[in-house]
C-alpha cells in the first residue's frame, strides 16, 4: 500500500499520527475566510497577495492564504489549545508570480503557553522532519537575544541589521553599526551572525560574549530538558535565524532536509501577533510545507504498467476479459488497442484472435 | 562536493583564480571544451558556467551550494540566501544617469529606462519621486539619447560609455561588487566545508 502513496500522502499521514500521539486534537476550517482578517495583518503573511471573490451574500472573501490567523482569530481566552491541521492555502509562491496552491500540515499551541509546551513543540518539529526521512536538521533560535542587545537602537539601524545578520553577512552588520553610530556593537553582533551549534555550545558562547537574560534562561531551561534526547544533535541553535519581531518575540526555528532548498518546517511563538490581534494569551506553533516533498527522492519508474494487453476487432471480448481478470491479481494491467507511448514490463497480444 | 555556479565572462574568469589560488583549483575549467561542469572530485568541488544574473537562481534553488554574483543581481531579485563574502573585485557602481542638459525639477513623472526594475523602484519609491518605468534588457544608455526616457538606472564601471555619449552621472545609488552567496539549506548540511571555502577565500580579498 505504501508505494502506491505519494511523498505527500506519506506524510500527511505520519504526521496527523504524530500529533495525535501528543493529544493535539484535528482543526478543520473552512476554505475561505472574510479578507478583512489579512488585509488587517498583512505583514504576518508571507506574501500579501491574496486571492479573493465575492461570495453569494456581497462579503469580500477570501481563499486562505495562512491558516495560524484563523484558528487565533477563534482561540478563547483562558483556555489551552493544542490542534493540528492540514490545509490547503493559496499564496503566491517563491520566485514565480503566479499563486499556487500549498498543502500545508502544522500545529498550534495557543493558551497559557509554559516551558513543557515550547519543549515539546519543538521535539515534535525535530520528529515531524524525522518522520519525513532522509538527513534532516533544525535550526532554532531565540529572538529575545537580539531584541535584549538592541533594545533602545534606531528602528532603521535595526531593520538594516537585522537583514544582514539573517544573511551571515557580516561586512553588512559592520557597515550598518557603523553608518548609524554603534560601533560598539560591532564585535558582538558580527559574532552572533556567525555562531551557530548545538544548544550547549552556543549557550556557553554567549555567555563568553557576557551576553544573559531571559532568552538565556530559557534556552537553558530547554536544554535540560532536551539533553537526554536521541534527537539532540539534530537541533542546532542558529542565532542568525531571526523572523519578524512585531509578531515574534521568542522562540523561532526552521526545518531543512538535505536535498530540499527551502525550509520545509517553520515556526516560533507568535505572542505578539495574538496581543496584536486582542487575544490575552501566547502561542507557539509550526508549518510544515508539504508541497516541497514532492519529486523529493522519487525514483523514476521504468514502466507506466506491469501489464499490456493488445486486442482489436478480431479479438474475442470475453477472452479479453478473463486475460485482464487473470492477469490483475500480479500487477498493473492496461488493455489498449495499440501501444502508444505506454512503458509496460510485458506485451500480451491478443490481436488477430490470438488466445 | 560542493557545487559552485560560476558567472561566465572576465567576472567569473576573476573569481574561478580566486578559487584556484585558495586551493580549489580545477585545471580543466580553463582548456578549451564544451563540458559545462568541473569536478576536482579530490577536493570535493564542482564548477560550472551559467550567466550571471543565473547565479542566484541557482543557489537559492539549491542546484548549486554557493555562487559568486554581482551586489547588483541581488539587490535587484532579492534571493533568499545567505551572503558570505565580499569578494571586493568586479568593482562598479549603481547610478542615475542623463542627458547632460537634463535636470530633473520634478514637475512631472520621471522616465526611468532600466534592467534593474526593482532597484529603481526601492531608489526613487524612498524618495516619493514618482516614475514610469521602462523596462530594458541591454544598451541602456541609447534611451535618453533618443528620448525614450529621461534617465536611466544603471551600472557604471569607468564611465567611458557615458562620456562618449554625452551623459553624465546625475546621483550615485550604492556601491556594487562581486558577492559569495549560498544556499541556506546546504549550509546546514555541508558547513564545514563551506565555512573552509568563505575562510580561505577571504584571506585572498584585498580590502581597500
Amino acid at each position: 500500500m505504501s508505494e502506491i502513496l505519494t511523498n505527500q500522502e506519506k506524510a500527511v499521514n505520519k504526521l496527523r499520527s504524530l500529533y495525535l500521539n501528543y493529544g493535539y486534537l484535528s482543526y478543520k476550517m473552512s476554505k475561505f475566510e472574510e479578507y478583512d482578517l489579512y488585509a488587517t495583518n498583512k505583514d504576518f503573511l508571507v506574501s500579501d497577495r491574496v486571492i479573493t471573490f465575492t461570495d453569494t451574500d456581497g462579503k469580500l472573501l477570501a481563499l486562505k492564504p495562512d491558516v495560524t490567523l484563523s484558528i487565533l482569530k477563534n482561540a478563547v481566552e483562558g483556555e489551552k489549545q493544542k490542534v493540528y491541521y492540514n490545509e490547503n492555502v493559496y499564496r503566491v509562491s517563491g520566485s514565480t508570480s503566479d499563486f499556487k496552491e500549498i498543502m500545508q500540515s502544522g500545529l498550534e499551541c495557543i493558551g497559557e503557553v509554559d516551558l513543557y509546551d515550547k519543549y515539546e513543540v519543538i521535539m515534535l518539529a525535530v520528529k515531524s522532519l524525522d518522520q519525513i526521512g532522509g538527513e534532516y536538521l533544525l535550526n532554532v533560535s531565540h529572538l529575545g537575544i537580539l531584541s535584549e542587545i538592541l533594545s533602545g537602537c534606531d528602528e532603521q539601524f535595526k531593520a538594516h541589521v537585522l537583514k544582514h545578520i539573517a544573511q551571515k553577512n557580516v561586512q553588512g552588520v559592520k557597515n550598518a553599526c557603523l553608518k548609524f553610530g554603534y560601533e560598539d556593537l560591532v564585535q558582538t553582533l558580527c559574532e552572533i551572525s556567525q555562531t551557530y551549534g548545538s544548544i550547549e555550545a552556543v549557550l556557553n558562547k554567549l555567555d563568553l560574549l557576557g551576553i544573559k537574560g531571559s532568552a538565556i534562561e530559557e534556552l537553558k531551561g530547554l536544554n535540560s530538558l532536551i539533553s537526554g534526547s536521541s534527537f539532540y544533535d539534530k537541533i542546532r541553535v542558529d542565532l542568525s535565524l531571526t523572523g519578524d519581531m512585531r509578531y515574534y518575540n521568542g522562540l523561532v526555528f526552521k526545518g531543512y532536509i538535505s536535498g530540499i532548498s527551502d525550509g520545509v518546517l517553520s515556526g516560533g511563538e507568535y505572542g505578539l501577533l495574538a496581543k496584536k490581534m486582542g487575544k490575552n494569551c501566547s502561542a507557539i506553533g509550526f508549518a510544515v510545507y508539504i508541497d516541497l516533498l514532492e519529486g523529493y527522492k522519487v525514483q523514476a519508474s521504468a514502466t507506466d504498467v506491469d501489464f499490456l494487453v493488445i486486442y482489436d476487432d478480431k479479438t474475442d471480448k470475453r477472452a479479453l476479459v478473463e486475460q485482464v481478470n487473470q492477469l490483475t491479481p500480479k500487477g498493473s494491467v492496461r488493455a489498449q488497442q495499440s501501444v502508444g507511448k505506454i512503458r509496460y514490463r510485458e506485451k500480451i497480444d491478443l490481436s488477430g484472435g490470438a488466445k | 562536493m560542493i557545487n559552485v555556479a560560476l558567472p561566465k565572462g572576465r567576472l567569473g574568469e576573476k573569481v574561478y583564480a580566486m578559487f584556484a589560488s585558495a586551493g580549489y583549483e580545477c585545471p580543466s575549467l580553463l582548456e578549451p571544451n564544451r563540458k559545462l561542469i568541473f569536478t576536482n572530485e579530490e577536493k570535493g568541488i564542482s564548477f560550472f558556467w551559467v550567466k550571471p544574473s543565473d547565479v542566484s537562481i541557482y543557489v537559492e534553488r539549491g542546484a548549486a551550494d554557493i555562487g559568486v554574483c554581482g551586489k547588483d543581481i541581488l539587490l535587484e531579485y532579492t534571493p533568499d540566501v545567505y551572503e558570505f563574502l565580499d569578494l571586493n573585485i568586479g568593482k562598479c557602481k549603481m547610478m542615475v544617469a542623463g542627458k547632460k542638459e537634463f535636470h530633473d525639477d520634478g514637475q512631472r513623472t520621471l522616465k526611468v529606462a532600466t534592467k534593474f526594475a526593482n532597484v529603481a523602484k526601492t531608489y526613487y519609491g524612498s524618495k516619493c519621486r514618482s516614475i514610469d518605468i521602462i523596462h530594458l534588457n541591454g544598451s541602456i544608455e541609447i534611451a535618453p539619447i533618443l528620448g525614450l526616457s529621461d534617465v536611466i538606472v544603471d551600472i557604471v564601471e569607468t564611465g567611458a560609455t557615458l562620456k562618449e555619449n554625452n551623459l553624465e552621472v546625475k546621483e550615485i545609488i550604492t556601491p556594487i561588487s562581486a558577492r559569495l552567496i549560498g544556499n541556506k539549506s546546504s549550509f546546514n548540511f555541508k558547513s564545514q566545508e563551506i565555512e573552509k571555502i568563505i575562510s580561505e577565500l577571504g584571506k585572498l580579498v584585498k580590502n581597500d
